[in-house]
């Protein structure tokens, strides 16, 4: 089936395998990572999604990936991530499988090629992932048959580049598209964050004007300055004059192994409260990836308040995925199709 | 028994600071004249070797064969030919095969298998806790007698501080060597790559250096005050070699090695998520990686060994962090050590003595040079063959290397084990 010697391991050593995510035009062939990528695609995706979030309620399909059929491959599981992917595939008429495959299943023999095989006889068209391993995205993307795209929807601690790109998404609209005079700060567990890793690319690469860390010295990891940003052990600090204030997720068993003493002098320290936003731009925009942990790392009313657009960041969401699944899988029909035009010859069948 | 007469090699044997053209004479297994021909001696085979350098069987100071318990990532008889063909007489095993070499019964079965395959001599060290449990010593004299020079507990923990000091005392009680493989497993929990920008730009749980120097501080304060042999093995950290240093100037008895793949890779050949560059201890610093260098070149790190872990290719076709650490390295321990000379950034003399006689010294062996009446294991080298390492053309049973594709100058031509050929190239 897999004509092993057209794409052998050993070929690909000491070549820039971030390279992978582009073809010979250097137009997008796969999602993996923001890192490698220049400023023109991520533009690319944010004017594509733009024209996505025109297609509302009202409209809500446009031909694009018709015939195509796009798997789901959640090896961890995530009901609200897969939920969205899948939302944008059928907004793209798709064809969707979700696949939760437990660590079980592949503990009982089958490795993770085993199950690629498998779905590729399938003919899947695209593999939607998500692995508890950082580099899984990566691994499937370096031995699927040469048609077949690959998403990274979360891959370990590396990357979660769609995430991402819907945050920038949110910054652009919300506060322009000049990154360069936004000062962003990403507070909380950037250690165990590909939220975060992929959001520094991403910020970096819209040539933003200063991305911060906060956080205590356990959730900050080494020599992180080296991706381009400030670190601060202070939230006082952290924020001050922010214009974007990126709150992370903070998973409870990060109590054990010494990591921090307790939830509560964790948000004493690093919760953003309403009192703490004060010392942001008074314009300053909150957001979260979610799911949020009220009264771990935000306070509600800041959560809830007029600062906060994290449900903003859940709408575009499906808008950045249907924009790169169209330039991933759609070719060069996504840059061309005129998402109206679209719906209206999806309406004459 | 043959007589073999090697003519006008390039002899060089650090340990008898011998390095000029001379001829060789073989007899009875050992080496029977250098130079000048034995009383009688009539060659039954000889070997021309203008153009080629003659040095001592190479050493291995580290090298899993996984027999028994992990035939199927390869066995005694196929690694051993492998080692043979890359100049390597002597192979020391370490004792975390499946059963432990905890007994003399498993000592001798791996002893068996080596001289069924009559290629490269096999040596174990024997574990130094029973079961490499880290609560019981083992048997060590009983294991000793079976043929153990040296004992370690490999990567195993022993959380009992007094259990490991314990061992140090009954192991200098009885003149034993005890192999240290520094690995603080609670800092190195899950951990597949160095603690640094690399790690952390690709999310991969990260090693700390202290995961290597704080229990090689720990042992160094442990035999401060007992007369013992301790060898460090792989290290990985400029700071290690600090440690080693500061402890040899202080009269302890103390050597290191470190892996032949350690002196040309570092944490940046992970970048792109290349499994076959996913080693315990990790690829660290470039700093570090020059600082290993200086350490050979300075003889603070006294060998250089393969580090030999051979798998089969599932093992390391998965995600990065689910792959299985090791390279398959005897075929490459020469022609690295070789690299290094050839760049300048090691010379010759201390490069041939970190793989025969500074090795040989650790394990206890009379092996590892060319002194007239010593046993026969040399190697033949073509010093200006220029080659290119593939994959497809090992012999080992595991193909999990990074330095497919790479040049190399200079390939063993033959090996001779006890005045036997046990390699000669096509």
């Amino acid at each position: 089936m897999v004509n092993k010697a057209t794409r052998p391991t050993d070929d690909l050593l000491g070549q820039d395998l971030w390279n992978i995510q582009l073809d010979e035009q250097g137009r997008l062939k796969h999602f993996l990572t923001i890192e490698g990528l220049g400023s023109n695609i991520l533009n690319q995706i944010l004017d594509t999604a733009e024209s996505f979030a025109g297609v509302n309620a009202s409209v809500k399909k446009v031909p694009i990936l018709r015939g195509k059929t796009i798997v789901n491959l959640f090896f961890e599981a995530s009901t609200r991530t897969r939920t969205t992917f899948e939302l944008a595939a059928k907004r793209l008429s798709a064809d969707v499988l979700n696949m939760n495959i437990s660590v079980s299943a592949t503990s009982k023999g089958e490795t993770l090629l085993d199950t690629l095989r498998n779905l590729e006889a399938m003919q899947a068209d695209m593999f939607v992932v998500r692995h508890a391993d950082s580099g899984t995205a990566h691994f499937i993307a370096n031995n699927v048959a040469p048609h077949v795209r690959v998403l990274n929807a979360g891959d370990g601690r590396h990357a979660h580049p769609t995430q991402a790109m819907l945050d920038v998404f949110t910054i652009r609209r919300k506060k322009g598209a000049d990154f360069g005079k936004l000062r962003v700060a990403i507070v909380g567990d950037i250690l165990h964050s590909r939220v975060a890793r992929s959001q520094i690319h991403a910020l970096n690469t819209l040539n933003t004007g200063e991305v911060r860390v906060v956080g205590p010295k356990t959730l900050i990891p080494k020599d992180i300055e080296a991706m381009g940003v400030s670190v601060f052990h202070d939230m006082q600090q952290g924020i001050h004059n922010a214009d974007v204030i990126i709150m992370l997720r903070l998973q409870k068993e990060r109590m054990q192994g010494g990591l921090l003493p307790s939830e509560q002098e964790y948000f004493e320290l690093y919760g953003l409260t309403e009192e703490r936003l004060k010392g942001a731009k008074p314009d300053a925009i909150v957001m979260h990836p979610g799911p949020i942990n009220r009264g771990v790392e935000i306070e509600s009313s800041v959560a809830d308040g007029p600062q906060s657009v994290i449900l903003d960041q859940v709408t575009y969401g499906i808008a950045v995925r249907m924009a790169v699944m169209s330039m991933t899988l759609g070719g060069n029909i996504a840059a061309k199709t005129n998402p109206e035009d679209a719906s209206k010859s999806d309406g004459h069948k | 028994m043959t007589n073999i007469l090697i003519k006008n090699a390039r002899v060089i044997d650090p340990k008898n600071q011998l390095d000029k053209v001379t001829d060789v004479y073989i007899s009875k297994q050992r080496i029977a004249g250098i130079g000048t021909a034995p009383d009688n001696f009539t060659a039954d085979e000889t070997i021309d070797a203008s153009k080629l350098w003659l040095i001592p069987g190479i050493v291995d100071l580290s090298a899993r064969l996984r027999e028994p318990g992990l035939e199927h990532k390869a066995n005694i008889k196929t690694e051993t030919h492998a080692a043979a063909s890359a100049g390597i007489t002597t192979l020391c095993v370490p004792p975390d095969t499946d059963p432990v070499i905890d007994e003399p019964a498993v000592v001798e079965l791996i002893h068996h298998k080596a001289k069924l395959a009559k290629k490269s001599q096999v040596v174990t060290l024997g574990a130094l806790t029973a079961g490499l449990k880290g609560e019981q010593l083992s048997e060590m004299v009983t294991l000793k007698k079976a043929g153990c020079v040296g004992f370690s507990n490999c990567k195993n923990p022993i959380n009992n501080t007094l259990i490991l000091h314990r061992a140090f005392e009954y192991a200098s009680t009885h003149n034993i060597t005890v192999f240290i493989e520094a690995h603080e497993p609670h800092l190195s929990a899950d951990g597949c790559a160095h603690e640094g920008s690399i790690a952390s730009r690709l999310g991969l749980t990260p090693i700390p250096y202290a995961a290597e120097t704080a229990p090689i501080a720990l042992v160094l304060e442990l035999i401060r005050d007992t007369d013992i042999r301790v060898h460090f093995g792989r290290l990985s950290c400029a700071r290690s070699i600090e440690l080693i240093n500061e402890a040899k100037a202080s009269g302890l008895q103390v050597t290191a090695d470190v892996a032949a793949h350690q002196l040309h890779l570092t944490e940046m050949d992970i970048s792109s998520f290349n499994s076959q560059c996913h080693v315990i201890p990790p690829l660290r610093t470039q700093r570090d990686m020059q600082a290993l260098r200086r350490g050979v070149e300075d003889g603070v790190i006294n060998s250089i060994c393969s580090d030999h872990q051979p798998h089969e290719p599932d093992a390391k076709q998965a995600p990065f962090p689910s792959t299985e650490p090791g390279i398959s390295g005897v075929e490459t321990l020469l022609p690295l050590t070789l690299k290094l000379v050839d760049n300048g950034q090691l010379s010759l003399n201390t490069a041939i003595a970190s793989i025969t006689c500074n090795a040989a010294a650790i394990l206890g062996l009379d092996v590892g040079h060319l002194s007239v009446g010593s046993i026969a294991n040399l190697c033949l080298i073509d010093p200006e063959e220029e080659w290119v390492f593939h994959t497809s053309e090992m012999l080992s049973h595991g193909k999990n290397t990074p330095f497919s594709g790479w040049n190399f100058k200079g390939k063993v031509t033959q090996t001779i084990m006890k005045g036997k050929t046990i390699f000669i190239k096509k």
